[in-house]
C-alpha cells in the first residue's frame, strides 16, 4: 500500500500540478530574515451523513471542502491566509499576504524532509468502504431495534457519517509529513412518552475506523439499547437536589469533568499568556494524592487520536498531573518555541482554513484500587452521574460546568431514585484537590466529544474511572 | 419601499455570477432526471486582526465559498456540497446529490415549497455596507480600544482586542424558477480583559457587533466597558443555596427567547421533542407580552425577504397578550404538522421583544429593572449547555451580581440557576426596554419572580 505522504501528494498537489519541490519556493515568498516560523497546510475532506426519522431514511448528504492555508510567525504575531484553489500562483499569492506581518526582505526554509510517524489508524475510506445499502440498512435496524424494546418508544432518530480526511503539512522547519484520517460515528436518538410526560435517550459513538468496526463489534447496536435505556430512566427521574453534596462519577464519558475542569487551563497558549487559573503553577499540588492525568494522541482508532498534529508533530502521551502534581502543559510549535518549551503533538486546527492552536486529543484520569461498590457504598447521601450533556469552563476564574443527562440519588450507601439532569458546577484549581476515591474500573468514552475553543472545532476523547468527589455544587431545584 | 439600489462595487455582478451558476445545475438537475432542485452558493470575504498588549497577534485572511445542492426524484431526496466553485467540484457535487437520492426513501412531506408561496418583492433592506480598513487601520483601532480598557487600575492582563469586518453574498434558486439575492455585511470590534491576579483572576469583555462600521460608539468607549465590566467582577463571592428573584441581563436574556423559538420551532414538534406540544393559541407568557417578527427591519441583523426556501417572509405577532399565535416553520416541518409553512425555514428574522410589566409602566432603563427586581440575583454570564427543550428543564451555571433593595451589592461566581422553562416563561415579572442590538432577538433585561440558585 502507499505511504500516507505519496498518496496525499497524489490526491492534494498533483491535480493542481504542483509538487513538493514547488513548495520550496512558496517558502523563499514566505520567509524574511524576521520570520521565525511558517508552514502550509494541504487538506482535502470528504464527509457524509445519513439520517432516519420516522422509520424513513429522509436524508442523505455529502460534502468536499479543499484548500490550503498558509502562516507566518514572527515573534508574538501570525500572519494567515487560506486558498481553496491549490496551484501556485494561488499558494504564492496567500503567502504574500500572510507575510505582510513583518519586514520585507528574502529568506528560506529548511530543506523538506520526510517525518514518517506510526499510523494509528487505517488510510482507507470509510466512506467508500461500506455499500450505500449497507448503511440504510444498519440505520433501519437500529430503528427497528431501538422500537421494539419498548412500546413508550414514540420516535426514533439514527445517523451515521463519516469523514475522510487527507492532510499534507510542510513547514518552514523542515516538517514534511502526511496523515490520512478516518472518522465514523453512528448517533441514536430517542423519544420516549409514557402519560403525557417527554423523556429523551442518547447514546452513540465511534472513532477513526471503518463502519464495519462499530457493526461487527455489536457497538452500533449496543448504542441503541443505550439509548432506550437512558429515556426509559429519565422517564422515572424526579427533580435533582441543590446544593453542595458528594458526587460519584461513574467511569468513561464523565471524563468531560477533566477536559473542561482542568484540560483548558493546561494549553499551552493560556499559560504563555497568563489568563489561566493554572498559570504559573507548575509543580503545584492541585489535585489529591493518587491522581494522575494524561493527555494522549497515541490511543490507536480512537476519536482524539492523530497519528501527527495538524503541525506535522507526532502525538505523544503528555503527563499533565502525576499524583496530584501539575507536571505538564499541551503545547503546539508556537506556543512551545515562546515558552521554551518543546511540542507536544497538541496543535490542531478545525481545517486548513483556520489557524492551529493547542488542543487536547484524548485526556483520562488512571484507574485508582477502588471497588466502584464500595465508593458508592461510603456516601451517605449524595448524586450518583453516570452520563454528561456537556460542559463549559472559564480558564481565566477556573470555572466550569457540565451537566448531567442520567443520575441518581444516593442514599445511605444505596443508589436510589433517578434524577433530572443537573449542571454541576465547581472550580478547576479546587475540584481535583476534592477526590476522594477512585475506582479500578478507568474506560473511556464512546467516541462522541467535540471540544469547542475559538470557535474552532475538533474531535476529542475523555475517560476516566469511577471517582468520588466531596462537596460539589449540585444544580437541581429539589431542596 | 425603494427598490434596491445598484452599489458601485462588485458585488451584483458576483450576485449574478452565483445565480447563473445556480439556475445552470438546476437545469442540469432535470437533465439528470430530478423532479425538483434547489441551490444555495455563496461567497464571504473578511479581514480579522488580533492585538494583545500593544502589539499585533494575528492578521487573518478570509474568503470563504459555499455551494450546496438538493435534488429531488419524486419523494426522495439527496444533498451534496462544496466548499469551491471549480466546475469539477459543482459536477462532483451534482453527481454525488443524485446517487444519494438513489437511496434514500420516499418521504411523502419531501419537496420544494409551494410556488405561490415564494417571494416577489426584494425590498432594500440596508444591509451592505462595506468596510475594508486597512490592516495598519485595524490594528490602530484595535490598539486604541484594548489601550483604553487597560488603562483602567484594576486590569492587569489581557485577552486582547480584536477588529473583524465581512460581507457575504447568497444565492438561493429552486426548479419552481425562483433566484433570490442577498448581500449583506457584519463588522465587529471586541476586547477581553483580565482583573486581578492568581486565584483572584477574573476575565469579562464587550463587543459591538454592526451592519455599517460607521455606527460603532467611540472606540476606546469599547475597551473602556469591557475594563469597567471586568473589574466589576473582582472579589465575587458564591451564594448559599437559595430560591430567590432573578433578572437576566439584557446580553442574557435572549437566550431566553431562543429557547421559546427552539421549544416552538417544527423540527422539535413533530419529532414531539419540545416542552410545549399543542400549545398554538395558548398561554405560554404572561398577558403583557407581546413578540414580533419583523424581517424587514432595516440594517437588522437577520432581516430579509424570503427564507431558505424562497418563501416570503412576513411580519407577524408570534406571541401577543401571552398567547402563542403560531409556529415556527418551513416547508417540511409545516407538512409533517399539517400545516403551511410559516416562512421560516432557516430561523426567525428578527424578534422584537416588547418591554412591559406584569404591575405598572414597562421599566426603561437597567436601574429601574434593578429596582424592580428589589432583591436578588442579576445573571450577566451563563455557561454550560443545560437545557432541555424536551422537558424544559434548566439547570446552567451562572456569574452575576447580588442585589439588595435595588442597589448591586456585590458580584457573584460558582452558582447555578435552576427551573423548568414552561413555568419560568410564565413567572416573568417585567422586561425591560434596556434592548441589547448586537443580534438578531431584540429583548431588553428579562425579571423572573424566583429561580433555584445552587451554591455553597
Amino acid at each position: 500500500m502507499d505511504s500516507p505522504l505519496a498518496l496525499v501528494e497524489r490526491n492534494l498537489l498533483a491535480p493542481g500540478g504542483l509538487s513538493t519541490s514547488d513548495l520550496e519556493r512558496v517558502f523563499a515568498r514566505v520567509m524574511a530574515p524576521s520570520i521565525d516560523a511558517a508552514d502550509l497546510y494541504f487538506q482535502h475532506s470528504r464527509s457524509e451523513s445519513w439520517v432516519l426519522e420516522d422509520g424513513i431514511v429522509r436524508d442523505g448528504s455529502h460534502s468536499i471542502e479543499q484548500g490550503v492555508g498558509v502562516r507566518a510567525v514572527s515573534g508574538e504575531k501570525t500572519g494567515f491566509a487560506y486558498s481553496d484553489d491549490i496551484v501556485l500562483p494561488q499558494l504564492l499569492e496567500a503567502a504574500g499576504a500572510a507575510r505582510a506581518i513583518a519586514q520585507s526582505g528574502n529568506g528560506a526554509g529548511k530543506p523538506l524532509a520526510v517525518r514518517d510517524a506510526r499510523a494509528l489508524y487505517p488510510a482507507d475510506d470509510p466512506i467508500d468502504g461500506l455499500d450505500n445499502a449497507a448503511k440504510i440498512a444498519l440505520l433501519r435496524e437500529l430503528d427497528a431495534l431501538a422500537r421494539s424494546l419498548d412500546p413508550r418508544i414514540q420516535q426514533v432518530i439514527v445517523s451515521v457519517n463519516a469523514t475522510h480526511d487527507s492532510v499534507l503539512v510542510a513547514a518552514a522547519d523542515g516538517t514534511l509529513a502526511a496523515d490520512v484520517r478516518p472518522l465514523t460515528r453512528v448517533n441514536v436518538q430517542v423519544i420516549a412518552e409514557s402519560n403525557g410526560r417527554r423523556e429523551s435517550g442518547f447514546a452513540g459513538g465511534g472513532g477513526r475506523c471503518a463502519y464495519r468496526e462499530l457493526i461487527d463489534s455489536g457497538r452500533a447496536h449496543a448504542w441503541a439499547r443505550e439509548a432506550v435505556r437512558q429515556a426509559l430512566v429519565n422517564l422515572e427521574a424526579v427533580d435533582a437536589p441543590a446544593g453542595t453534596m458528594d458526587v460519584v462519577l461513574g467511569p468513561g464519558w464523565p471524563g468531560v469533568l477533566l477536559h473542561e475542569a482542568i484540560g483548558h487551563g493546561l494549553e499551552g497558549d493560556f499559560n504563555r499568556k497568563g489568563t489561566s487559573a493554572f498559570a504559573g503553577r507548575m509543580g503545584d499540588k492541585v489535585a489529591a494524592e493518587g491522581v494522575t492525568v494524561v493527555d494522549d494522541g497515541t490511543l490507536p482508532g480512537r476519536r482524539g487520536s492523530l497519528s501527527i498534529d495538524d503541525e506535522g508533530t507526532p502525538t505523544h502521551c503528555t503527563t499533565l498531573i502525576e499524583d496530584g502534581r501539575l507536571v505538564g502543559y499541551m503545547q503546539d510549535k508556537h506556543n512551545a518555541r515562546l515558552m521554551g518549551m518543546a511540542p507536544t503533538g497538541n496543535g490542531r486546527r478545525e481545517s486548513f482554513a483556520h489557524l492551529p492552536m493547542p488542543r487536547m486529543t484524548n485526556t483520562y484520569m488512571l484507574a485508582g484500587q477502588h471497588d466502584p461498590q464500595e465508593i458508592i457504598a461510603s456516601v451517605e447521601r449524595g448524586l450518583y452521574a453516570v452520563n454528561f450533556g456537556g460542559g463549559q469552563v472559564d480558564i481565566t476564574n477556573g470555572k466550569f460546568v457540565f451537566s448531567a443527562n442520567e443520575a441518581y440519588l444516593i442514599e445511605h450507601g444505596k443508589v436510589t431514585r433517578p434524577v433530572k439532569g443537573a449542571t454541576l458546577i465547581g472550580s478547576g484549581p479546587d475540584v481535583l484537590t476534592r477526590v476522594a476515591m477512585l475506582g479500578d474500573d478507568l474506560k473511556l468514552d464512546e467516541g462522541v466529544g467535540v471540544c469547542g475553543k475559538e470557535g474552532q472545532s475538533v474531535p476529542v476523547g475523555v475517560g476516566m474511572p469511577t471517582t468520588k468527589i466531596t462537596a460539589m455544587t449540585v444544580g437541581g431545584t429539589a431542596p | 419601499m425603494k427598490t434596491a439600489v445598484v452599489a458601485a462595487d462588485g458585488s451584483v455582478a458576483e450576485l449574478d455570477r452565483l445565480a447563473e451558476l445556480a439556475e445552470d445545475v438546476i437545469r442540469r438537475a432535470g437533465k439528470a432526471g430530478a423532479s425538483q432542485a434547489e441551490v444555495s452558493a455563496s461567497v464571504g470575504t473578511g479581514l480579522s486582526v488580533n492585538v494583545r498588549l500593544g502589539e499585533v497577534e494575528t492578521v487573518e485572511r478570509n474568503r470563504d465559498r459555499g455551494f450546496g445542492l438538493t435534488v429531488y426524484f419524486g419523494q426522495r431526496k439527496g444533498s451534496a456540497s462544496t466548499a469551491d466553485l471549480k466546475p469539477s467540484s459543482i459536477e462532483a457535487t451534482l453527481a454525488q446529490a443524485c446517487a444519494i437520492a438513489r437511496y434514500t426513501e420516499e418521504d411523502p412531506c419531501a419537496g420544494l415549497a409551494d410556488a405561490s408561496r415564494m417571494a416577489t418583492a426584494f425590498p432594500d433592506l440596508d444591509l451592505w455596507h462595506p468596510w475594508e480598513p486597512e490592516v495598519e487601520r485595524a490594528i490602530e483601532i484595535g490598539r486604541a480600544v484594548e489601550a483604553a480598557g487597560r488603562a483602567h487600575a484594576a486590569i492587569t492582563n489581557s485577552e486582547g482586542a480584536s477588529v473583524q469586518c465581512g460581507s457575504g453574498m447568497g444565492v438561493y434558486a429552486n426548479s419552481l424558477g425562483f433566484v433570490g439575492r442577498e448581500r449583506g455585511t457584519h463588522h465587529s470590534i471586541s476586547c477581553s480583559l483580565i482583573a486581578g491576579k492568581g486565584d483572584a483572576m477574573q476575565r469579562d469583555g464587550w463587543y459591538e457587533y454592526v451592519r455599517d462600521a460607521k455606527v460603532f460608539p467611540a472606540f476606546d468607549s469599547i475597551g473602556r466597558k469591557a475594563a469597567e465590566r471586568t473589574a466589576a467582577r473582582l472579589d465575587a463571592r458564591r451564594l448559599g443555596t437559595r430560591e430567590c428573584p432573578v433578572l437576566f441581563a439584557p446580553e442574557v436574556a435572549r437566550s431566553l427567547i431562543s429557547h421559546l423559538i427552539s421549544a416552538i420551532s417544527g423540527g422539535s414538534l413533530y419529532r414531539r421533542a419540545s416542552f410545549l406540544l399543542d400549545h398554538a393559541g395558548k398561554p405560554v407568557l404572561p398577558a403583557f407580552v407581546n413578540l414580533f417578527e419583523k424581517p424587514f427591519l432595516p440594517g437588522g441583523h437577520a432581516s430579509g425577504a424570503f427564507d431558505a426556501e424562497g418563501v416570503a417572509t412576513r411580519e407577524s405577532a408570534l406571541v401577543e397578550g401571552g398567547v402563542l399565535q403560531h409556529y415556527v416553520l418551513g416547508s417540511y416541518s409545516a407538512r409533517k404538522l399539517g400545516l403551511e409553512t410559516t416562512g421560516n425555514a432557516g430561523g426567525v428574522h428578527n424578534l422584537v421583544v416588547e418591554a412591559g410589566a406584569r404591575e405598572g409602566d414597562a421599566p426603561t432603563t437597567f436601574e429601574a429593572m434593578l429596582q424592580r427586581l428589589g432583591t436578588g440575583l442579576v445573571v450577566t454570564e451563563l455557561i454550560g449547555q443545560g437545557v432541555s427543550i424536551v422537558t424544559g428543564d434548566y439547570s446552567r451555571g451562572a456569574a452575576g451580581f447580588w442585589v439588595e433593595n435595588g442597589v448591586i451589592a456585590y458580584p457573584v461566581q460558582e452558582i447555578t440557576i435552576a427551573g423548568n422553562l414552561r413555568d419560568l416563561f410564565m413567572r416573568v415579572q417585567a422586561i425591560g426596554s434596556d434592548v441589547d442590538t448586537r443580534a438578531s432577538i431584540l429583548t431588553g433585561s428579562i425579571l423572573i419572580d424566583r429561580m433555584t440558585v445552587a451554591g455553597e
